[in-house]
Formats: C-alpha cells, sequence, structure tokens
C-alpha cells in the first residue's frame, strides 16, 4: 500500500508523458479548467488513498446500510477521506457501460495494489445467470476483479458463508467469495453478520489502513478482535444466567427485569461476534439487551441450526477463556449438567413466586 | 422492426438504435434497462429487466412461521424491517393473534422511522446525483450558498457561508486527488444538469450532512429491536418489554430509552422541515419544465394502505397510510382493494423467467406457482451468458408481471399521495396544495417523475409528524398502566390448528407489499410475497401491457444517448429494489428443476 498510483504506472511501462495526460483528461472529464491537471498530477505522485471495488452479487444490501451507519469513523469521513470508493453500484454516480469502465481502470492502473469488497455472493447454478451484471454472470466480474487485487474483504454472511440465499436447500447454488473457484488462495478477510456491525466494518478497513497489514485472522478466516469470543462471554445479561434467571415467556416479570434469554432460543452461546461488547448503531443497544435472544447471525449456516426460539441443546463449553479456535469436541456432557442445574434452579425460585410471572400470557 | 400500441396506450416502437443501461446503479440489487431512441432521441420502446433471482419463498418451506420474519427481512435491507413486519402480521392474521397497543405503537414507530430515513437516503444518495452536479459545486460563491439557504431555510441554522466554504474545500480537495471515488465517470459535463453552482454546494452539503443524519434515524430502531439493518420482531407482538420503575428497568424501555426516541423524533423533524423539504423544493424548481416521466401514474395506482392507528384494525378507515386503488385515471372514484379476492391480484409470467402450468394464466398469490425457467427470446443478441441485447418478445425478466384487475399499477409514495387525494385525505392534501402553489405548477404535475420524488419528500414529512404522534400515544398508554408488549397465548405451536391461511401487508416506502403464507401442521406450507419493485418494474403482461418503469420512460427526450441521465432519473424516482422483486419462490415449494452445475 507504500506505492504510489505513479509508482504503479511507471512500473507498468506507462510514460511520464502518458501519466500527465491522463490526469489531464481526468480533468476534462470532470469539466475542470486544465489548471486542475498538475494538482492530480501531484496527488498521484504521493500516496493515494487506496482504490476500492465493492461488488455486490446476490445479497440484500444490508451491509451497506450498515457500513453507512458507522459513528466512528463517519462513512463520509471514510469515503472521502481513507479511501477511494471507486466502484459500488449502490452509491456510484456512473451506471452501464461508465461503470463497469471503472473495474476495467482500476484493475489495470492498480494491478496488486487495490482491494476488493465483496456484499453478497455469486449463483453458480443456471451458468451463473441467476446474478447478471451487465448481460454477464455476476461470478465473471468477481473472478475478474478478484484476480489482480490486493485482499478481498468479504462482508457479511452472504460472502462469508452463503446466508439466507443458501439456507437449504440454496436453489440458486449460491456461493461464498473463498468458495468460488480460484478464489481460494486469496487473502480474504471474512467480516460475518447480517450484517456486520458497522464500527467493525470500518474498523476493519481503518485496521488495514493505520497498520498496512491483515488483522490477525482466526481459523475461519475472521479477524480475531471482533470475532474471538462469544456473545454469552460478555453479556450483560451473563449474571443473570449464572444465577439461573431466565425470560420464561415474552414480556413476562424476567423480561421486565432483563433476565438471560437462553430458554427463548437465544445464540449467544454459541455465536462469535462483537455484539455484546461494541453494540450496535454508535453502542445504542443490541438484541439481547433489546429483550431478543441472539439469532446467531454471524455464524455459518445459522439459518439451518434449528428454530430461532428452540432451545440450545450442542453447548460445548460455557468457560469463557475458550475461543472460537479451542472450542469444539469438549465435555458435553458435563455442560449439559450445568444447563439442567440452572435450569432446576430456575424451577425453583418459579415456585417460589406462583403467579407473579404469568403477565405474558394473561394479556390479551 | 415492429411498431404495437399497448392495451394501456402506449406507442411501441422498436425501430430506433438501442440503447442499453446495465448495471442500472444506485439501486439496490441488480437490473438492466433498455431503450430505442428515434431520431430525435425520444424513447419509443423500453424494456425493465430485473437480473437477479434468490429464491427466499422454496427455502421458508417446512419452517417454523415464527422464524419466517427473520428470513424474509432478508429479502431486504434498505427496506430492513418492512418484510418482517408483513411476515408477522401474516401469520397472526393466520392464527387469529391480537397485539397489545404497545406493540403497534412500538411497530408502527420502527415502520414510520423506516420510511423517514429510507426516503432522506433515496433522495440525497441514490437520486441527488440524477440533479446534482457535486464539481459544478465548485464554481459557487459560499456566500452566494449561503444567501439561497436562509432564503429557502430561514430556520437552518447551518446556513453560513464558512459553513459552505468548508464543504468547498474539501470537494476541492477531494476533486484535485484525482480519486473521485463514487463521483467517477458521472456525466458532470452533460447540460442535462441545471442547477446553478450555488445550488450544488448546498445539494452537496447537505448529501454529507444527510449521510451523517440518517443513522440516528435508525436508534429508534435500535432501542426496540436491538439493531439496524434488520432488527428483531416477535409474532404476537414486540420483544422489547417496557418496564418503567420497577426492578430491573435500567434492562428495558425505561424513561431514559422514551427520552432517547423523543429526541431523534425532534431532531427527526427538524432536519425534513429544515432541510429536505427546502433541498427538493429549491431543486425542483429548477427543473419543473423536464416534466417528462409520468408513465402510469396518471391512470393507475395502489395502495394497501398501512399504520393502524388502534392495534389489530386493518380497516381502511383505521389505516393512517392510504389504501385503495385508481385505475383508467378517474380520481373520482377509489376502488376498494382486497388482497384475499382471487380475480384482484395476480401474477402473470409469459415474459418472466418462469413458467407455470399454463403460461398465459395468470395465478392469484395463494395458488401461484414459481418455477424458474431462464431462456433468452429468438432475437437475443449475444448468448445465455453474455447478453448484449434482450428479446423483449420473450421472456426477458427475473420479475414477475402482478395485475390488478388485470391493470398494471403504480405503487409508492405518489400512488399513496394520488390516492390519499383523491380520498379528501386532510394532511396530504395540504402537503400537496403548498407544493403546487410554491411551484406554481398544476395538480397534474404530480404524475411526472418529479411529482414521485416530490410525493416521496412529502412523505418523510408526514411520516416525521406520525412517529411524534405514535410515541405520545404509547406514552399516554403506559400512563393509564398498561406495559404489555406481547400476547404469548397462541405462541406456543400446540395451540395452533392443522391448517391455516393467512396474509399480511404494508406499505413498504417502495409501495405495496403483501405476504401470502399457508400454515400446515405447525409448518409453512406456502409462502408468497408480491413486493412494490414487482408492481413497478415488470415486464409485459400476457396483454402486453407495459409496467410502471417501462411506461414512465416512453416518450422521454434523452440528450445525449451515451451519457442517458434522464432514463436514470425517471427509473430512480421509483426507488427500484430488485433484492426485493427477485425473491420469488415456487410457493408450493417445488424443487427447481432448471439447476446445471458450471
Amino acid at each position: 500500500m507504500n506505492e504510489t498510483f505513479y509508482d504503479v504506472m511507471r512500473r507498468q511501462g506507462i510514460t511520464r508523458r502518458s501519466f500527465l495526460k491522463f490526469c489531464s483528461l481526468t480533468a476534462a472529464s470532470l469539466g475542470l479548467s486544465p489548471a486542475f491537471a498538475p494538482k492530480i498530477a501531484h496527488a498521484m505522485e504521493t500516496k493515494p488513498r487506496i482504490p476500492v471495488l465493492w461488488l455486490h452479487g446476490l445479497e440484500c444490501t444490508c451491509c451497506s446500510e450498515s457500513f453507512i451507519r458507522s459513528g466512528h469513523p463517519l462513512a463520509k469521513d471514510v469515503i472521502l477521506s481513507m479511501l477511494s470508493l471507486d466502484y459500488d453500484d449502490t452509491i456510484m454516480a456512473a451506471a452501464g457501460h461508465n461503470a463497469e469502465a471503472i473495474v476495467d481502470e482500476i484493475v489495470e492502473k492498480y494491478k496488486g495494489n487495490y482491494i476488493l469488497a465483496v456484499e453478497g455472493n455469486a449463483p453458480l447454478a443456471e451458468d451463473g445467470m441467476y446474478c447478471i451484471i451487465g448481460g454477464k454472470p455476476f461470478v465473471e466480474q468477481l473472478k475478474y476483479a478478484a484476480e489482480s487485487c490486493k485482499a478481498i474483504i468479504s462482508w457479511g454472511s452472504c460472502a462469508s458463508w452463503g446466508c439466507v440465499q443458501a439456507a437449504k436447500p440454496n436453489p440458486t447454488r449460491a456461493t461464498p467469495t473463498h468458495k468460488i473457484p480460484g478464489l481460494a488462495d486469496k487473502p480474504i478477510i471474512k467480516v460475518p453478520g447480517c450484517p456486520p456491525i458497522a464500527e467493525v466494518m470500518t474498523a476493519v478497513v481503518a485496521y488495514l489502513l493505520t497498520f498496512e497489514k491483515l488483522p490477525t485472522l482466526d481459523k475461519q478466516g475472521r479477524p480475531q478482535m471482533f470475532y474471538s469470543q462469544r456473545i454469552h462471554d460478555k453479556c450483560y445479561r451473563r449474571p443473570h444466567f449464572d444465577a439461573g434467571q431466565f425470560v420464561e415467556h415474552w414480556d413476562d416479570e424476567g423480561a421486565r427485569q432483563g433476565h438471560c434469554l437462553y430458554k427463548m432460543g437465544c445464540k449467544g452461546p454459541t455465536t462469535y461476534n462483537a455484539c455484546s461488547t461494541v453494540r450496535w448503531n454508535e453502542g445504542v443497544s443490541f438484541p439481547i439487551q433489546a429483550g431478543h435472544g441472539c439469532i446467531g447471525c454471524s455464524e455459518d449456516g445459522f439459518w439451518d441450526k434449528g428454530g430461532f426460539y428452540e432451545r440450545l441443546s450442542d453447548i460445548n463449553d460455557f468457560s469463557i477463556e475458550a475461543n472460537a479456535d479451542a472450542v469444539g469436541g469438549t465435555a458435553a456432557a458435563v455442560v449439559g449438567v450445568g444447563i439442567a442445574a440452572h435450569a432446576g434452579l430456575t424451577a425453583l425460585n418459579r415456585s417460589k413466586k406462583t403467579g407473579a410471572n404469568q403477565t405474558g400470557a394473561d394479556q390479551q | 422492426m415492429t411498431v404495437t400500441k399497448t392495451p394501456n396506450g402506449f406507442n411501441l416502437n422498436d425501430a430506433g438504435r438501442r440503447v442499453i443501461v446495465d448495471p442500472v446503479t444506485r439501486i439496490e440489487g441488480h437490473m438492466r434497462c433498455e431503450v430505442n431512441i428515434d431520431d430525435d432521441n425520444i424513447i419509443r420502446n423500453a424494456i425493465s429487466s430485473g437480473t437477479m433471482w434468490r429464491g427466499l419463498e422454496v427455502i421458508l418451506k417446512g419452517r417454523d412461521p415464527r422464524d419466517a420474519w427473520a428470513f424474509v427481512q432478508r429479502i431486504c435491507g434498505v427496506c430492513t424491517g418492512t418484510h418482517a413486519l408483513t411476515s408477522v402480521r401474516a401469520v397472526e392474521d393466520a392464527l387469529k393473534i391480537k397485539i397489545p397497543e404497545n406493540a403497534n405503537s412500538i411497530r408502527n414507530l420502527m415502520q414510520l422511522s423506516l420510511q423517514v430515513q429510507d426516503h432522506l437516503v433515496h433522495f440525497y444518495h441514490l437520486h441527488a446525483l440524477d440533479w446534482v452536479n457535486p464539481v459544478n459545486a465548485l464554481k459557487a460563491d459560499p456566500v452566494a450558498t449561503s444567501a439561497l439557504q436562509q432564503k429557502i431555510s430561514p430556520h437552518n441554522p447551518k446556513s453560513s457561508p464558512g459553513y459552505f466554504r468548508d464543504t468547498q474545500n474539501r470537494l476541492l480537495k477531494f476533486v484535485e486527488s484525482g480519486q473521485l471515488g463514487p463521483f467517477k465517470n458521472g456525466y458532470w459535463t452533460n447540460p442535462a444538469y441545471l442547477l446553478p453552482p450555488e445550488a450544488d454546494l448546498m445539494a452537496v452539503t447537505h448529501y454529507l450532512e444527510a449521510l451523517d443524519f440518517q443513522k440516528d434515524i435508525m436508534k429508534i430502531r435500535t432501542i426496540f429491536g436491538g439493531k439496524d439493518p434488520h432488527p428483531n420482531w416477535l409474532v404476537g407482538g414486540v420483544p422489547c418489554a417496557i418496564n418503567i420503575d420497577g426492578v430491573g428497568a435500567n434492562g428495558a424501555i425505561n424513561m431514559e430509552r422514551l427520552n432517547l426516541v423523543s429526541s431523534i423524533i425532534d431532531r427527526t423533524i427538524d432536519f425534513i422541515d429544515q432541510v429536505y423539504i427546502p433541498d427538493l423544493l429549491a431543486i425542483a424548481g429548477f427543473y419543473k419544465g423536464w416534466m417528462y416521466g409520468g408513465g402510469i401514474s396518471g391512470q393507475s395506482l395502489l395502495s394497501y394502505g398501512d399504520i393502524p392507528d388502534k392495534a389489530n384494525d386493518y380497516s381502511t378507515a383505521n389505516l393512517l397510510m392510504p389504501r385503495g386503488a385508481i385505475i383508467n385515471g378517474d380520481l373520482t372514484k377509489v376502488h376498494e382493494v382486497d388482497l384475499t379476492d382471487p380475480e384482484q391480484i395476480k401474477e402473470f409470467i409469459p415474459h418472466s423467467w418462469y413458467k407455470y402450468p399454463d403460461d398465459s394464466l395468470g395465478l392469484h398469490p395463494w395458488d401461484g406457482v414459481t418455477e424458474p425457467n431462464y431462456k433468452l427470446g429468438l432475437n437475443t443478441k449475444g448468448d445465455r451468458t453474455h447478453i448484449k441485447e434482450l428479446d423483449e418478445a420473450a421472456k426477458y425478466s427475473w420479475i414477475k408481471a402482478p395485475r390488478w384487475r388485470g391493470h398494471a399499477m403504480e405503487v409508492g409514495p405518489l400512488a399513496r399521495y394520488v390516492i390519499g387525494y383523491a380520498q379528501g385525505n386532510k394532511e396530504i392534501t395540504e402537503q400537496i396544495n403548498f407544493v403546487i402553489k410554491t411551484l406554481d405548477v398544476p395538480v397534474t404535475a404530480l404524475f411526472s417523475t418529479l411529482g414521485r420524488t416530490a410525493a416521496r419528500g412529502l412523505e418523510a414529512q408526514w411520516a416525521a409528524g406520525k412517529m411524534r404522534y405514535f410515541m405520545d400515544k404509547m406514552v399516554a398508554n403506559i400512563k393509564s398502566g398498561d406495559l404489555a408488549t406481547a400476547n404469548v397465548a397462541k405462541w406456543d405451536p400446540e395451540t395452533w390448528p392443522g391448517s391455516v391461511k393467512g396474509v399480511g401487508f404494508t406499505e413498504a416506502p417502495r409501495g405495496a407489499l403483501g405476504h401470502w403464507l399457508k400454515i400446515e401442521n405447525t409448518k409453512i406450507a406456502n409462502y408468497q410475497c408480491v413486493v412494490p419493485t414487482t408492481w413497478n418494474g415488470s415486464p409485459r403482461d400476457e396483454q402486453g401491457n407495459i409496467g410502471a418503469f417501462e411506461a414512465a420512460l416512453m416518450n422521454t427526450k434523452v440528450e445525449r444517448p451515451e451519457e442517458p441521465v434522464e432514463i436514470l432519473r425517471t427509473l430512480h424516482s421509483f426507488d427500484p429494489c430488485l433484492a426485493c422483486s427477485t425473491h420469488i419462490i415456487s410457493p408450493d415449494g417445488t424443487e427447481l428443476t432448471q439447476v446445471k452445475v458450471r
């Protein structure tokens, strides 16, 4: 990322004369006077903002929507001062071939020096034609842009895992970035979540730019700074779990007092994400704080892991020391006893307060 | 070459040069547009093609109906939540579940905050660059911009020359870097841009200001739903509990949370009144000679209505957002809309990449079939994975063609506003009268691209006001002692009948949205959505009627065919949402038969 745009062009054998001509053309295409050309040239000879191609496959655009909710840094500062978001079909002014030409230009001129951000995924069924860009399958655009990029950011659960369109039976054969043939060897940063937290997205970008390297990734390819611990590990309702105080029905006394949502199907104990610490929308809240269990939206295949209101029965390990890489194959039976003990304790508490917790069921 | 007159009154002529826009950008999802222009660069034929398909309804089959909201919410992350709300309403309709008043108010607050934020983001970040030239803003005198700002919005405190100079300096530095980011390759030298530099600078400044502000509106949804995009919902009410001064109130909706919501509502009202509406009117004032894009808005409009005042009453009289249908341009009669009537809403597919047992018949959503059938016409240029020109005589889109009693309909803010106006809705009529008086245009000026854009702004203003209304209503209800937010009497599937069906509806920011579902033995047997962009972006139907996008493009002059900003203007005025329109799946859960592996 230390190479300037000018360096890259020279390395590719482009003469200084052609470079200056490019700067003049850039000024002219904007309707600016020729006096702007030397200023553009100067900027390009110094350190450029790293170009980003942000492609959209099969998705719902919730990742982009999340991104613009970032409070620190603000989305406008990321776009104006940190990166050069040269292609993002959701916000870019250009359309049609003017838009497609940008992909060609960046791939050519910034070979090996641009970031590819992927939102959504490519369907491989029906020759890829469940997602068409410029008359061609999206997967072609994806592979083309990936070939010469410096690194790939897989935004959200679609690009990281497949997400909702890849839920069973995955009718379009929607395929996450790292499983697209030919892309497995690329450096890929997965930032899962449906969507990811805005400030996590911008923090990943800021990390890349500030430290000029990829963040440390866990075995699944996620930045460990945000995805190495479970929501349950740092949930403010954790003491209620430990004390056996659970919400039994929506809007019951336990719900009103903020008890643990484990019995309502909360997937916090098996979900690796930063929701309970970074929280959402500039720290305003997160799902558990607003009374609903975590649905595990940053986990691979979370759509097919049983209903969102079914109590987890396969929790392997509740110990806070365990991280995503360490968990797996630990003593499930022991933990099962732990849960049963909690449940028993709760039942005992309930029986002491008969009638006090029936509010939810009685309200019509 | 063919010349045809469509039953809905448009003369199509494909003789002239074909202009293709793919991808259409600044929309949600993926779409392609092709038009033929004559020697005077006037559009004489228009084709709108949805170019993505995800298949969500097949995925829903056999799942727990209480989970459905989370799946369908992922149809769209831009109008996030509106599908979820439609879904919980459909399940509640099927299972006859009544929700508490507080839940109704909270749902309305969430839906209204979406309307405001979505409209605001659309105007500034998806649509503005069709009218506003950011490069031209560099030529502005910040003093002139300040004077303009103070003239059009005297109460906006951010109006000093220095404020605009700061933005201009930042923009200058950005442009001088030669890295134009989102503004790269725009049509900035096109004479179709008409704003003077001082207005461009004002609009660009607000582009950035609105980007900062919109995220605050959505905090309301995070307070009640835990996160945004994609907050959490609940069949039977809302998941958040209210606890004002009891034990543990600090983990629930309490006074501090209510104050936060309230302060956001106040700031939202101010932003819409002081920034959005004045900008809208100022920009429209410079473009009011550009009266293209009416399409079918003067003929056929549809709205299901939304925002129930009292909980559980979905009748027309209780819906604050208008409901009804107008056909043949007759504003004196607003027709009743019944989503359960098999004769009213039907979907057709002769020009869509699907197959029915009989392709020529339309099907009501409860009885629909969606089996993909990707097949290009004989006159397609290119091949099946490299399309150069579509053949609109054959199948050409992943969007179906829904029709109301056989009519192609326009849905969205303009439809809601015209229907409300025709019904004599006082608030809507006052707003419309204010706009036509300010701009000095006749009411028929509404039937245009600009009219669509104006209606969206007015609706944002209306919705912000209604947020205040429901906030006050909820506080009064809490004060009366009612804290309930969920009805769990039928939470347990064991209490459900064996076989039921239901329909839920909302007015999404982009228009009428309906979900139809069948539940068999506690699982989803069938789920079908008909969404706003399916209505607006539909291809031709069996009768040859063109859809709202296609109709709106007709007869528009394109100054520079290689820079078709006029096409973008009109398409953007509908705020297309392609992920929504093309999510469809077979209601009987038929597995796809066309799957080929690369």
